[in-house]
């Protein structure tokens, strides 16, 4: 199996595990990481599954629910928030037809909103998977949103 | 190469690459090729220019004529007119209203006050990707003169002097942390370079490394030796792919040319590095918990003492440095200390690198001597206020402080921000207009730190949920003067017990803005109205 294949590409050192729960992540076809997973990673690594979990649960990259094919991360922070975020949002949930957290039924699109991205000089911005999308518009939003769902990207 | 006329300098940055840099650039490239001027005009990508928010950027030197929007339809234009005729394009032309805009501010600072620029002087001058450039502006001079004309003491001591304090956020002297760590036995000891860069409305480290990692490095491996460290981390966040590559690059070339790896410059002086990815926590920046986060665990901070220079990652001595801190390092080793106290002001001294937002006219990067007063940045730098009147800035991210018209005069830095100067650190300073609502502002700011708050200790776990769903009720037309009563005391009670300044930020941007805003404030409760028209009052939609 993949996982298998993927734990063997490292030392069995526990400052490898942030690692190999992203690797994992990328690849399953839901971006997530499921119980198994961690159970096979604690195992590796010679860790408890609490710690494993733990890690897992901390950081927002990593999920444990399953996601759509492609995660959008809208940024709420202060400068994107000013600059009209909100708005923004509530485009993509009308498009979308799905709240926050939640994921498109098709399995395509999972929506999230994220703290600061870092690109703030294009506020408002969101990342969909490891792409940035700054200076958004509701008409450049939709286009984006079409483009991924004809597969255009 | 001597035929070369004219250089394009393309910024190749995460907002121009969004913008369509690389297309643009090969639409010249290929224009070039067709029309027999490839050996003519060299294409040269460069790190950030400081433009922002204006799309494709490019620079064509020497004529000093900057071009922004640059779409690749306007290529031929810009070749056929400019760079054959001579005619610049003026319908692309960047023209910050104010004559000192960001970019004419670097090319005059050239001249008249060259010292302006230490940490970003060859951003956006040099390709970032090419050791050969940097070194040909002196670069890894200052690591070659500290390790062959200095003890580490000595380097301590010119850091020192130099009066440099922390730019991650809390501005403590940089020498003096250093001097903690450098005379401890106990061996090994780790250098790490805090590029997690998580408050919101700063990016100035992500442009430091995209526009000139060497700098970084060199600093970091003058850090090593001056504290007695073989192998140092970049903790970088996992957005910042770009920054992470072309690290990496850098990283790898330095050790090609024998500036890395054993025996450096022929000394006794052995130092690696290696960067590590975060995963998205604001509160990994802290540096406790960054140590944490790199041993591959959740990233709760620690309780300190025992603090990261006696006890840190593994239990070893670790000093922990922000980016820009350590790309001020190599400067200050080649000109001497004497040269970097005559910037600044007398007790802050040396440039500061602010990002500025929100309502300006030209968003962007800026590096000023410290002590400019805020007015200047945001009138002279970043061409004003745009779509109404100055209201406020939210100067030093979330964990900073809203500062209003009163304080437009102050000048910026660890002195005279007094009470405010914990705000300097990061760098960010959000415009509002007055247009923008405070309640609304307030509010998104606490939904930041409820989740982002790790949930280690109580007062920040419950107070910073606490402290939104106050703001959230003020904000749905529900909140009582209680209400906001309760805000300023749980927060200032958050301030002296929360274990880590997440948990103790709140406080000044709560009592900022209750300081300057209150009717504002009061209006939202009393009245149950938000004059601008932004807060959902009673859940209704806006507008
Ligand atoms: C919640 C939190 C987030 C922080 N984020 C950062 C950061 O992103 N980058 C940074 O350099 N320092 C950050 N700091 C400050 C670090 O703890 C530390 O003071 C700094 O890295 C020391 O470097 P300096 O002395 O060079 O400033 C943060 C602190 C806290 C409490
Ligand atoms: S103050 Fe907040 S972020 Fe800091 S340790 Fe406590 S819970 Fe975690
Ligand atoms: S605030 Fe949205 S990217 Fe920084
Ligand atoms: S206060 Fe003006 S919008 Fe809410």
């Amino acid at each position: 199996m993949k996982r298998k294949e993927i734990l063997r590409k490292y030392e069995a050192k526990p400052d490898n595990l942030l690692y190999i729960l992203h690797d994992i992540q990328d690849a399953s076809p839901y971006n997530y990481v499921t119980e198994e997973d961690m159970e096979e990673i604690a195992d590796f690594l010679g860790l408890p599954y609490s710690k494993v979990y733990g890690t897992a649960t901390f950081y927002s990259m990593i999920s444990q629910k399953p996601r759509g094919k492609h995660v959008i991360r809208l940024c709420d922070s202060p400068p994107c928030h000013l600059m009209g975020s909100e708005s923004i949002l509530d485009i993509l949930k009308e498009e979308l037809g799905i709240d926050v957290g939640q994921t498109t039924p098709d399995m395509l699109f999972t929506l999230e909103i994220t703290s600061c991205l870092g690109v703030c000089g294009v506020a408002p911005a969101m990342m969909i998977d490891e792409e940035v999308f700054g200076n958004l518009t509701p008409k450049k939003l939709r286009k984006i949103i079409k483009d991924y769902r004809e597969g255009n990207v | 190469m001597s035929l070369i006329t004219k250089y394009v300098l393309i910024s190749i940055d995460e907002d121009t690459l969004i913008a369509g840099a690389r297309k643009v650039e090969s639409e010249l490239n290929r224009i070039l090729a067709e029309q027999g001027l490839s050996s003519e005009i060299m294409v040269v990508e460069t790190g950030t220019m400081g433009i922002m928010g204006k799309g494709v950027v490019m620079l064509i030197q020497p004529d000093d004529v900057t071009y922004v929007n640059v779409t690749p339809e306007d290529v031929r234009e810009i070749v056929s007119e400019h760079l054959l005729k001579g005619r610049p394009v003026k319908r692309l032309q960047f023209t910050g209203k104010v004559d000192q805009s960001v970019i004419s501010f670097r090319e005059t600072a050239q001249e008249l006050k060259k010292q302006n620029r230490v940490v970003l002087a060859n951003s956006g001058l040099i390709d970032p990707e090419s050791i050969d450039e940097y070194i040909a502006v002196n670069g890894y001079e200052a690591l070659g003169k500290a390790l062959t004309a200095h003890k580490p003491e000595e380097i301590i001591d010119m850091v020192k002097t130099s009066g440099l304090r922390g730019r991650g956020g809390a501005g403590f002297p940089t020498g003096l942390k250093w001097s903690f760590t450098a005379p401890l036995k106990n061996t090994p000891k780790y250098i790490v370079c805090n590029a997690d860069e998580g408050e919101p409305g700063t990016f100035k480290d992500r442009l430091i490394m995209e526009g000139d990692p060497h700098k970084l490095i060199e600093g970091m491996a003058i850090a090593a030796y001056a504290i007695g460290a073989e192998k140092g981390f970049i903790y970088i966040r996992g957005e910042y792919a770009l920054s992470i590559s072309r690290t990496q690059k850098a990283i790898e070339d330095a050790r090609a040319y024998g500036l890395l790896g054993k025996n450096i410059f022929g000394t006794s002086f052995s130092f690696d590095l290696e960067i590590k990815k975060g995963a998205g926590a604001y509160v990994c920046g802290e540096e406790t918990a960054l140590i944490n986060s790199l041993e591959g665990g959740r990233g709760n901070p620690r309780v300190k003492p025992p603090f990261p220079g006696v006890k840190g990652l593994w239990q070893q001595p670790t000093v922990v440095n922000n980016v820009e801190t350590l790309s001020n390092i190599p400067s200050i080793i080649l000109n001497g200390p004497e040269w970097f106290k005559s910037i600044g002001t007398e007790k802050s001294t040396g440039t500061k690198v602010y990002t500025i937002l929100g309502h300006v006219n030209n968003p962007g990067l800026i590096e000023v001597e410290m002590g400019t007063t805020l007015r200047d940045i945001i009138y002279k730098y970043a061409g004003g206020v745009k779509g109404g009147k100055f209201k406020c800035a939210l100067v030093g991210g979330a964990a900073g402080a809203f500062l209003n018209e009163e304080m437009l005069d102050v000048r910026m830095d660890y002195d005279h921000l007094g009470e405010y100067k914990a705000v300097l650190g990061s760098g960010a300073i959000l415009v509002m207009n007055e247009e923008s609502c405070i309640v609304d502002m307030l509010r998104n700011i606490l939904f930041f730190f409820k989740h982002e708050s790790c949930g280690k200790c109580s007062p920040c776990r419950i107070g910073t949920a606490q402290l939104y769903s106050l703001a959230d009720k003020i904000y749905s037309g529900k909140g009582s003067d209680e209400d906001l009563e309760q805000m300023l005391t749980l927060s200032e009670a958050m301030s002296t017990t929360a274990l880590c300044a997440l948990g103790q930020s709140p406080y000044l941007v709560i009592h900022t803005a209750v300081r300057f805003f209150q009717d504002e404030i009061e209006e939202h409760i009393r009245r149950k109205v938000c004059m601008k028209d932004i807060c959902r009052m009673n859940g209704a939609e806006r507008r």
